[in-house]
């Protein structure tokens, strides 16, 4: 990596690098912060497609199922529920990495994780009840951009769980430092997307579907 | 010239406090409580129902942004910031125009 001026960081004369968080103290570290947040901009334009492709078909359901017909409120309510609370975990998380407490870093994490687990246990138990009753994503268009747009974020979710679980394993073993910092607040930045994400789909998907 | 605001951490290992992220949480479950009412309750008709509910979620964005994911920190000029406003901007041009030009009747009399 290329070493650039400490101006570039916005450091300026009287400010130590101690000042600022740890994640990102160390220039190599902080430019692959801005560098996911480029990501996520790049992110959020695939979900984007997928949500103007739901929303063309929506009610194009070839005398199949209709968005009424399969959406469970009280399924999706538990969803939103887990993956909100999921979200302020992985907060905490970050908080305990900044303070410093390594033991209550590595156990929101796993707190996070395993909301994370009941959010796909649920939405992998949703699909099921939908298949077996006859909504498959070959259906009808409203179908397949159904699966493809919630099938993607769930996806998304299913891989940050193991990337969450791989950061675990390396700050309980290296403890936290400048570069596992950088990871654990990365990952969050990650989670907490999909959780916006996620509140798009409650919205766009699940709600208006159940009114319109 | 902050270059951290939101953060301010003093030598003496000054502890950060969990504060910001319960009242982040608390406000997104609040705004997922409200956006629940109307869409059950049929009280409110389609059209301004669904501008109601697009509100609420762009609220959840700001309450994310800003209490988890320190929009407002970082090192330097804020350029992940406006990464990421652009991107809003692309994503919701492509979803409601999409919309828009898909609703136009001459064009929807041809493919169905």
């Amino acid at each position: 990596m290329m070493a650039m001026p400490d101006a570039m960081y916005g450091g300026h004369s009287g400010v130590t690098s101690s000042d600022k968080p740890l994640e990102y103290r160390d220039p190599n570290q902080s430019v692959k912060i801005l560098g996911f947040w480029l990501f996520l901009a790049t992110d959020m334009l695939l979900f984007g497609c997928l949500f103007a492709t739901y929303l063309v078909v929506r009610t194009h359901t070839d005398g199949g199922p209709t968005a009424r017909s399969i959406f469970d409120i009280p399924g999706f309510t538990l969803e939103t529920f887990f993956l909100l609370t999921s979200s302020f975990t992985g907060g905490l998380s970050t908080l305990a990495m900044r303070n410093g407490n390594k033991k209550a870093l590595v156990s929101w994490l796993a707190v996070t994780i395993a909301l994370g687990l009941a959010f796909i246990g649920l939405e992998v138990h949703e699909f099921i009840g939908d298949v077996a009753a006859g909504a498959t994503w070959e259906r009808s268009a409203f179908l397949s951009a159904f699966f493809t747009l919630v099938g993607t974020h769930g996806s998304h979710v299913t891989v940050g769980l193991v990337w969450m679980f791989l950061t675990l394993l390396q700050v309980a073993k290296r403890g936290i430092t400048p570069i596992t910092a950088r990871k654990v607040f990365v990952v969050n930045l990650y989670w907490h997307f999909l959780d916006v994400v996620w509140v798009f789909i409650f919205t766009v998907v699940y709600l208006s579907g159940r009114v319109m | 010239m902050a270059v951290h605001s939101g953060v301010t951490r003093e030598p003496g290992h000054k502890k950060h406090k969990a504060t910001q992220y319960i009242v982040g949480y608390l406000r997104s479950l609040i705004l997922t409580a409200v956006a629940f009412g109307p869409a059950l309750t049929h009280t409110m008709r389609v059209g301004p129902l669904i501008v109601v509910l697009t509100i609420l979620a762009g609220l959840q964005i700001v309450v994310q942004l800003y209490f988890f994911m320190h929009i407002t920190e970082g090192d330097g000029p804020p350029f992940h910031a406006l990464f990421l406003v652009l991107g809003l901007i692309f994503t919701f041009a492509i979803a409601l125009m999409s919309v828009w030009i898909m609703g136009f009747p001459a064009f929807m009399a041809q493919v169905s």
